[in-house]
């Protein structure tokens, strides 16, 4: 269970520019869990994976995992347990290395990084079949480097990669974004596969509502760093595009745009 | 033929020395300038343990573990007390310059008839009469070559792995629940081993040290990694870390044909500066070039 209890966040503090983006919020995540999480630019659907991941600082307020604070745990901590999938396919894997590398790199995670041989060979077919499911052809090309690749097939690895040792949560951020529509239904596919075999609790922020509607079991709207609609269970499988959408429009005009 | 085993001598002195800034600027993206202190470091350390009677491999080897420190006190300015990358660098370089001179007592040794490892006389029975003129040469280049593959294995462990990925992509690094910083400091650690190893081998070949023999390494390692991994870029079956000690026996030619055509050994560092400008401005436009036309 992942927990968000009492957080603030400002940015800027101090300044002129202060803009406080998170005052008191609250989120609870159970076990199993397969949260979307959509919502206007700058509604803080990014800056809370950021502050779950670690990768930037509460102001006030806990993050709980499974009851334990991890508040003050430094962010590379944090991963032990966490997979995560960024919107820029560049970041979930390392383009001047090989497939093969990249993948023995996502192999170890967890363990210690010594000076035994970086690529082990026993488990090469099971990177090769593991490629295979991506129907990409990826596992007969397991020298080439991965920077030669094309987003969506890098972001099909990046996936792979983050869910390939045991972790208990899955962070998506944004991560069908870059790819071209017919790609990021591919990879939203295999996303769903993924986290059901592997029972991850999962947290995904979309643009995309139909993705949002489609997949998971809980539906969250974030607005101006406030979940202004959460829903789950059949409630949640009930909703339609067209009635996120009429909200979107709702608030889009609060706003003034 | 003189000219040629002196420019090869040097080539792969330079190249351990080369080897080092590789893993800095090129794996790692980080502009280390404590070479430029760490280079005379090694140089000190194995020329007064050496005067002092000690074995000189070993003494070689203290000079390796000196640079590690050394690379470790780099890495946590840097990474623990959060100051730049090329401050932390200028930083332990003009502190190192004192710390040279105390190690060696004052600012040249001279080792007159003392065994190093270029000039030993186990190599009596090793080497046959015929190559005896090429001792030095062939020593430097065994040496360079050892520490060429040291590196090629150590980049295939799991630990090298994280290495390359920390400068190919540090968030893959944190994502892999692993710390960016001791990373970089593993990293400098080897790299600034390397360079003072190489610091070692000047001081046992010129049987000399002297506390401003540092001045320019950084320049010259880096023109060695350009111009070597640019000239073999597409060579495929060359290893970068070839193309390393290639480019600094490159370098060192150029540096030489240049001196031949008149200039004087002390305008050898300005040669230096503006041959590394030269190159710099070169690669750099090819770059562009290639963007223009994508």
């Amino acid at each position: 269970m992942l927990e968000l209890q009492h957080v603030d966040k400002y940015y800027n503090p101090g300044t002129v520019n202060e803009m406080c983006l998170f005052k008191d919020f609250n989120l609870k995540i159970n076990d199993g869990e397969f949260v979307s999480v959509v919502g206007s630019n700058g509604s803080g659907k990014t800056s809370m994976l950021n502050l779950v991941c670690g990768s930037i600082p509460v102001d006030a307020g806990k993050i709980l995992v499974g009851g334990t604070d991890i508040t003050k745990k430094k962010d590379f901590l944090r991963y032990q347990n966490i997979g995560r999938v960024y919107q820029d396919p560049a970041m979930g894997t390392c383009p001047n290395m090989t497939i093969l590398e990249n993948m023995s790199l996502a192999d170890n995670k967890g363990k210690k990084f010594g000076l035994k041989l970086g690529t082990n060979k026993a488990r090469i077919e099971y990177y090769k079949e593991q490629l295979a499911r991506l129907d990409l052809g990826l596992e007969d090309k397991l020298d080439i480097k991965v920077g030669s690749l094309s987003g969506g097939q890098r972001q099909a690895m990046a996936l792979l990669m983050a869910t390939m040792t045991p972790i208990e949560f899955l962070i998506l951020d944004e991560h069908t974004a870059a790819l071209d529509p017919k790609t990021a239904d591919l990879i939203m596919e295999l996303t769903d596969q993924i986290v059901k075999e592997k029972h991850l609790t999962t947290i995904m922020v979309t643009h995309n509502l139909r993705y949002a509607v489609e997949y998971g079991n809980r539906l969250v709207m974030m607005h101006e760093g406030k979940a202004i609609l959460d829903k789950a269970g059949e409630e949640k499988a009930s909703m339609k595009v067209e009635e996120i959408l009429g909200l979107f429009t709702e608030i889009s005009i609060e706003c003034g745009n | 033929m003189g000219v040629i085993i002196g420019v090869l001598e040097q080539g792969f002195i330079y190249g351990i020395v080369a080897l080092g800034i590789y893993i800095t600027y090129q794996i790692l993206d980080f502009p280390d300038l404590t070479v430029d202190g760490s280079f005379p470091l090694g140089a000190a350390v194995s020329a007064i343990l050496i005067v002092n009677g000690m074995n000189p491999y070993l003494a070689l080897m203290i000079s390796f573990l000196v640079g590690v420190l050394a690379g470790i006190c780099t890495g946590i300015i840097h990474v623990k007390l959060k100051v730049r990358d090329l401050l932390s660098g200028i930083i332990m370089m003009t502190g190192l310059y004192s710390i040279n001179l105390r190690i060696a007592g004052k600012a040249n040794v001279t080792m007159f008839k003392q065994e190093t490892v270029f000039e030993n006389a186990a190599y009596g029975a090793l080497i046959p009469e015929a190559l005896r003129s090429y001792q030095t040469v062939i020593m430097a280049f065994v040496i360079a070559v050892i520490m060429k593959l040291l590196l090629d294995a150590y980049l295939k462990t799991k630990s090298g792995y994280l290495l390359r990925a920390a400068g190919d992509n540090a968030t893959l690094v944190t994502t892999l629940a692993k710390d960016q910083g001791m990373v970089k400091i593993v990293g400098l650690a080897i790299a600034n081993g390397l360079v003072a190893l190489g610091g070692g081998v000047m001081a046992q070949q010129q049987r000399y040290f002297d506390v401003s023999m540092g001045t320019g390494t950084m320049v010259l390692g880096l023109a060695s990694v350009i111009i070597g991994t640019k000239l073999l870029k597409n060579v495929s079956f060359v290893k970068p870390t070839t193309a390393v000690l290639f480019g600094a026996v490159a370098y060192k030619a150029c540096v030489a044909c240049a001196i031949s055509l008149g200039l004087e050994a002390r305008d050898m560092k300005l040669v230096m500066a503006t041959l590394f400008l030269v190159i710099l401005v070169v690669t750099v436009d090819r770059k562009k070039k290639v963007k223009g036309n994508a």
